[in-house]
């Protein structure tokens, strides 16, 4: 187990910034998540952890350990590719064994920690079959144990679950992160999947353009963001922008914050006049789209709650004041924040 | 009734039983659009008509395979027919060409063997052939390696480039090539040949290869360079065992290749005795215009049968590696 840590790192392709002087360290045994949209660098940082990818610029450090020039096998890390990337030739077991046999383990050694693995993840049934013979969620398991089996001191895993159908994916999130409870190791887990990254990492590091806009706990991460990029990547539908007329700045609110203003709402709630268009029935919610001015606003009830907006309409909707983020118009920055989620 | 016919019957007692399990749960109370009709009748007819189509189909298949494979098969019977055949029956035209009218012989083979150098020629060719096989291994499969993981077009180029050197046809190249072998003293000796076959072999397996390599994914390697190997250590290990259909192809390919190049054999090589056979039975069996024809085809026929023999054996690899290459080189 180590932390992994990252000072200034940059990847520059053929002067392009893929990884743009990304500052950001794991605690020991945490599982953090690198979210971000498609091509925003997270694949790349992976690699240049794992070795795979030599950085322009940085350093990089595993267990306190400066690593940055050394060779993937000299950085005692597993890694799990989104293909999966299981020898085709070998069967199981040879390529559950394959890291073993690279550190010449005796042969004895190797047939326990194979077992070991392969309890830990159920798959000793098929052992002596080739990969091409397993389903992708049984792949998946492979990969895992062949990670697993040399206790490495960091796993890095690149979109996992990306090839799973919607189903088998919830489930192997709840394996996935039970499993990453129980050996503690520490997890670098690279998602642009919201939901997953909510539902397993200890911390989320939001990354956009080669690099990282905040880094914090799923709860920091949805309620305080620091910026409205943050604020408008996660969530679905994402938080409502207001421009202020009063002060020039950008209100956000979460849709499911927005409700009818009734009389009596004290002094701590904030009226807007809502017009809406269009009502959407989602089976557990019912989303409202509609605008605030001239600016879109969604708002999101509870499909049994008993909301009666009519379509073209225009009503008195309100927000509580502790749910009114302010952000900066031009640069998107957190006002009423005094840290502005940024590591330092 | 027939195997298949029983099976059949199984298997339609097991959905009866299955549809009727679900019949029984309240949950569906309709059977669907699907279910199944109970008239007997109906059902084998039906069964036994499909049974004519699918026999009627393999049928044409097999006439269809039947007169390919007797088609193929033909030049070589007669090459078999004339190695057993004495001069006489050969040569007179009025009697039946494809009888024994004489009775069959081994005198060909015999004199194949001990009135020429056959069994040097056989000697050379295995040695130049097997030799040839190494350089071009040696040499095309790092090329073909790092050609292919090049980043960009350059690689892609850079590999097509190459495949065209091996269209310049060697009836140009043999000249300026007889001075390099001159130079080097390999005049009259079949280390010449060992040195240029590569010149042909290598450019094209480089880009057979190159088709191989690519379609291998990079995260393979990367993977064992994670498990604890070095970039050679994982070459070693995953891309050499995965590409073994290509690398067999490289092998046959060479092979054959070496075996029936007759340009350079003929420009380098002039004493019998480090003649392969190629140019060997040629020169040696055809003496101004008197043709051994009996010997000419039992020396083809010897090395033609241990080839085919080989080739059939890797047949389905052999496949693989030309349609990999061709379609993704
Ligand atoms: N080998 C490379 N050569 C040139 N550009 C590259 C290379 N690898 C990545 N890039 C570029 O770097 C940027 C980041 O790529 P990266 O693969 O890290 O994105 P990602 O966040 O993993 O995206 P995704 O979610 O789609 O996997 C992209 O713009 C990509 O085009
Ligand atoms: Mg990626």
């Amino acid at each position: 187990m180590a932390v992994v840590e990252v000072r200034e790192l940059s990847k520059r392709f053929d002067g392009v910034a893929a990884v743009d002087g990304i500052d950001l360290a794991s605690t020991d045994g945490e599982f953090l998540v690198l979210l971000g949209p498609s091509g925003c660098g997270k694949t790349t940082l992976l690699r240049m952890i794992g070795g795979l990818e030599p950085p322009t610029d940085g350093d990089i450090l595993i267990g306190g350990r400066v690593v940055t020039n050394l060779p993937p096998r000299a950085r005692q890390i597993a890694m799990v590719f989104q293909s999966y990337a299981l020898y085709p030739h070998m069967t199981v077991y040879n390529n559950i064994a394959f890291p073993l046999k690279a550190a010449k383990l005796p042969k004895a050694e190797q047939t326990r920690r194979v077992a070991w693995a392969a309890g830990i993840l159920g798959i000793e049934g098929f052992l002596d079959r080739k990969p091409r013979q397993l389903s992708g969620g049984q792949r998946q398991r492979v990969a895992l144990a062949r990670a697993l089996v040399r206790e490495p001191t960091v796993f890095l895993l690149d979109e996992p679950l990306s090839n799973l159908d919607a189903q088998r994916r919830a489930s192997a999130r709840d394996e996935l992160q039970g499993f990453q409870r129980r050996v503690g190791t520490t997890t670098i887990y690279v998602t642009h999947d919201q939901v997953e990254a909510m539902g397993m990492g200890d911390r989320i590091a939001v990354m956009e353009q080669g690099r990282i806009r905040q880094v914090g706990t799923p709860h920091e991460i949805y309620d305080e963001p620091a910026d409205t990029f943050v604020a408008t990547f996660l969530g679905s539908p994402p938080m409502n922008l207001i421009p202020d007329a009063a002060s020039g700045e950008l209100l956000g609110f979460r849709p499911e914050h927005f409700i009818p203003w009734e009389a009596g709402m004290g002094n701590d709630w904030v009226r807007f006049p809502y017009h809406v268009h269009r009502t959407e029935y989602l089976g557990a919610e019912r989303l409202l789209y509609g605008e605030v001015g001239e600016a879109k606003a969604v708002a999101r009830f509870p499909a049994n709650s008993d909301i009666n907006t009519e379509i073209g309409s225009t009503t008195d909707y309100a927000v509580r004041r502790n749910d009114l983020k302010r952000f900066h118009p031009e640069t998107g920055l957190r006002l009423d924040r005094p840290t502005n989620g940024r590591q330092p | 009734m027939t195997e298949t016919a029983r099976r059949l019957q199984e298997d339609d007692k097991t959905t009866r039983r299955q549809v009727g399990a679900t019949l029984a749960s309240p949950a569906v109370a309709m059977p669907g659009p699907n279910a199944p009709v109970w008239d007997d009748a109906a059902n084998e007819r039906e069964r036994r008509q499909a049974r004519i189509r699918q026999v009627a189909t393999r049928g044409v298949l097999y006439v269809t395979a039947t007169f390919f494979a007797l088609f193929a098969a033909l030049p070589f019977a007669w090459m078999i027919l004339t190695v057993f055949k004495q001069n006489t029956d050969l040569y007179d035209p009025n009697r039946n060409p494809v009888l024994f009218n004489d009775p069959p012989t081994l005198g060909n083979i015999t004199f194949l063997f001990e009135r020429t150098e056959y069994a040097t020629f056989a000697r050379n060719t295995l040695v130049v052939a097997v030799l040839v096989v190494l350089v071009t291994l040696i040499g095309a499969v790092p090329a073909a390696y790092s050609l292919s993981r090049l980043a960009g077009r350059w690689g892609e180029g850079l590999g097509i480039a190459i495949f065209l050197v091996y269209l310049v046809p060697p009836t140009l190249l043999f000249i300026p090539l007889s001075r390099v072998v001159a130079d080097l003293g390999l005049r009259n000796t079949w280390w010449a040949m060992v040195l240029v076959y590569p010149t042909f072999t290598i450019p094209f397996c480089t880009w057979l290869l190159m088709g191989f390599f690519k379609s291998i994914p990079r995260d393979i390697e990367e993977q064992a360079m994670i498990d604890g190997y070095s970039r050679l250590g994982a070459i070693w290990r995953t891309v050499l065992p995965v590409s073994v259909p290509g690398l067999l192809t490289v092998v046959v390919f060479s092979f054959a290749l070496t075996m029936h190049e007759f340009v350079y054999a003929l420009a380098f090589v002039t004493s019998s005795h480090q003649k392969t056979i190629s140019i060997g039975v040629t020169t040696e069996l055809i003496r101004g215009d008197v043709f051994f024809w009996q010997s000419l085809m039992a020396a083809a026929a010897i090395v033609a049968i241990p080839i085919a023999l080989l080739y059939n054996l890797f047949l389905d690899r052999f496949i693989a590696g030309f349609t990999l290459g061709a379609v993704k080189g």
